[in-house]
């Protein structure tokens, strides 16, 4: 069934203005990164007088922008990393083995995904195991963090590869290492790469856990490398937007390789089927 | 089969053990030390002190529990402000659109973005003298509706719920579209030919379809809400006075004072917040496995 044409039209104008009021921010940031200063504060859209080029190199140095996005990778990945492979291993009995025990254990994890961190008392406790104020300490609090949504996501997505492969794999002489390793993890595949995307992006994106959790610059991550040159260059736009520009470049690229397994990761367990 | 040989039970510890002492036992231990006067000079000397500090927190001489009431309005209306629209907006994208895909890339783009860019980059959009928004309504002939964005009392919570869904909508509105997707075409054609019209189909077949993915948002939603902090943070730092501040850039703002005590009190009625509002919805998912 056809919509009449005025219909179509409204919608598209529509869709369009809204795809604009998105893309102007992003648009003004990139022009006005290739400015002056002067000519930057005054946040035109129009085109640079004369291309400033310079300005990223500026940033890349005074910035401390190739430390931050090593941080950034290393926390991002090994605590996305570990919080996955244990979750799935977890969720893997969890979903296989109801007991009155289990399904509690699952709800009680369920349970964060709700509180908020107490970073105050967090500190403390990474004190106690020495870890406070170091990259392993931060790590661990990424990774504890996210625990409640993997367990969630991969338990969901765990009943749907069937329990016959088990019994075959055990039939076969498997032990519980092998059955996991070989057989149910490949199968986890597309689950784990979207919680994977999805993860990766949060511990890149988050801001409240570094503020609290890192006091020397040199643990900073990227997040907090931009927010502390913006301190100190608040007038020098022009800086501060190529800063933007280079922090957001690896989100944006991941986004759109990584598209379809981040739609397809939030509309899991969205739809009942 | 064997299931206690073939599901190990130590395959849990890991997480498990990183949950309960990283996660868990920090939220537990702060609602101990907000019953403390723990601050930076207490070396090791922390005393008891009962409820001195949730006393101090509810006392009318103090704004805190300002910050409580406007953590909860943030709650309430952000959600409102963006569920509603995102609704509409799935479903006016979800078909007989061209380019909708493209459309719904750059929608949902925002999200993916960090709070911290996000508040910079608004934050010299709504500079009142060279933003971006204010130079737009001049363009436009509309001088009457500019405005100090961030610094006016009357319209500084308006720019923050604005900020708030330009970034999240795309997001809410993703998770819309795929609940209706999942909806058969052909509820609608039953619908059409017994004469239901747009109203209609929407509150007999749309919502109810789609209670699975509004419960989603709902979910993500709230706890998003009681527990913002970066966009108030970055856009306003809580000004301008104490207008905008919530309970966890109270709680920071205490924490870097080296307030611990108070900063763990503030924290413990957020955990008890949501607590209680995790509880409910654990509750109700849970009652809905029952029945599937």
């Amino acid at each position: 069934m056809k919509q009449p044409w005025p219909q179509r039209l409204i919608k598209q104008i529509v869709c369009i203005v809204l795809s604009l009021i998105v893309i102007m921010p992003f648009y003004m940031v990139v022009i006005n990164s290739f400015k002056t200063k002067g000519e930057s504060a005054r946040m035109a859209l129009t085109l640079p007088s004369e291309w400033q080029f310079s300005n990223y190199s500026i940033v890349i140095e005074q910035g401390k922008l190739v430390q931050g996005f090593s941080n950034s990778l290393l926390y991002a990945v090994l605590s996305t990393s570990i919080a996955l492979l244990g979750c799935a291993m977890a969720a893997f009995v969890l979903s296989r083995k109801r007991t009155k025990f289990n399904v509690f254990i699952y709800y009680f994890v369920l349970c964060g995904l709700f509180f908020p961190v107490n970073y105050v008392t967090l500190v403390k406790v990474l004190q106690t195991f020495k870890v406070a104020n170091t990259r392993a300490g931060l790590i661990i609090a990424f990774t504890s963090s996210m625990i409640p949504f993997c367990l969630f996501v991969i338990r969901n997505f765990m009943s749907s590869v069937p329990v016959e492969l088990d019994e075959a794999a055990v039939i076969d002489g498997a032990g519980p290492i092998r059955l996991f390793f070989s057989i149910i993890l490949p199968l986890l595949k597309p689950i784990m790469v979207t919680a994977f995307i999805l993860q990766f992006m949060g511990v890149w994106n988050d801001f409240m856990t570094p503020l609290y959790l890192s006091s020397s610059s040199k643990m900073w991550p990227m997040n907090l490398a931009v927010y502390n040159f913006f301190g100190k260059m608040a007038s020098y736009w022009n800086y501060v937007f190529a800063d933007i520009v280079l922090t957001i470049l690896p989100v944006i690229i991941v986004y759109l390789i990584g598209q379809k397994y981040i739609v397809g990761g939030l509309t899991s367990g969205a739809v009942k089927e | 089969m064997n299931k206690l040989k073939t599901y190990p039970q130590w395959f849990l510890f890991l997480p498990l053990a990183i949950y309960v002492v990283f996660f868990l036992s920090p939220g537990l231990l702060g609602v101990f030390y907000s019953l403390t006067d723990w601050n930076a000079r207490s070396m090791g000397d922390i005393n008891f002190v009962g409820l001195k500090n949730f006393r101090e927190i509810f006392s009318a001489d103090e704004n805190y529990s300002q910050g409580i009431f406007n953590t909860l309005r943030f709650t309430v209306i952000s959600n409102i402000v963006k569920l509603v629209p995102a609704l509409l907006l799935a479903i006016m994208l979800q078909k007989g659109l061209r380019g909708r895909n493209f459309y719904r890339t750059i929608l949902y783009l925002p999200s993916i973005l960090p709070f911290l860019i996000i508040g910079l980059t608004f934050k010299s959009i709504l500079n009142f003298n060279t933003g971006l928004l204010n130079t737009t309504l001049e363009f436009l002939q509309l001088d009457f509706l500019k405005q100090k964005w961030l610094t006016d009392l009357d319209v500084v919570w308006f720019s923050i719920y604005g900020v708030d869904a330009w970034r999240g909508i795309g997001y809410v509105m993703t998770i819309f579209l795929a609940g209706l997707n999942a909806i058969p075409n052909s509820y609608y054609e039953a619908a059409d030919i017994d004469g239901a019209n747009f109203l209609q189909k929407l509150r007999y077949i749309t919502l109810p379809m789609l209670s699975g993915s509004i419960m989603i948002n709902l979910v993500f939603g709230i706890t998003y809400g009681l527990k913002v902090f970066d966009i108030i943070y970055i856009l306003t730092n809580g000004g301008p006075g104490h207008a905008t501040q919530v309970v966890t850039t109270y709680a920071y703002q205490l924490y870097a004072n080296g307030r611990y005590g108070m900063s763990t009190a503030l924290n413990t009625i957020l955990f008890l917040i949501t607590m209680a509002v995790g509880i409910i919805i654990v509750k109700v998912m849970s009652k809905q496995e029952v029945q599937q």
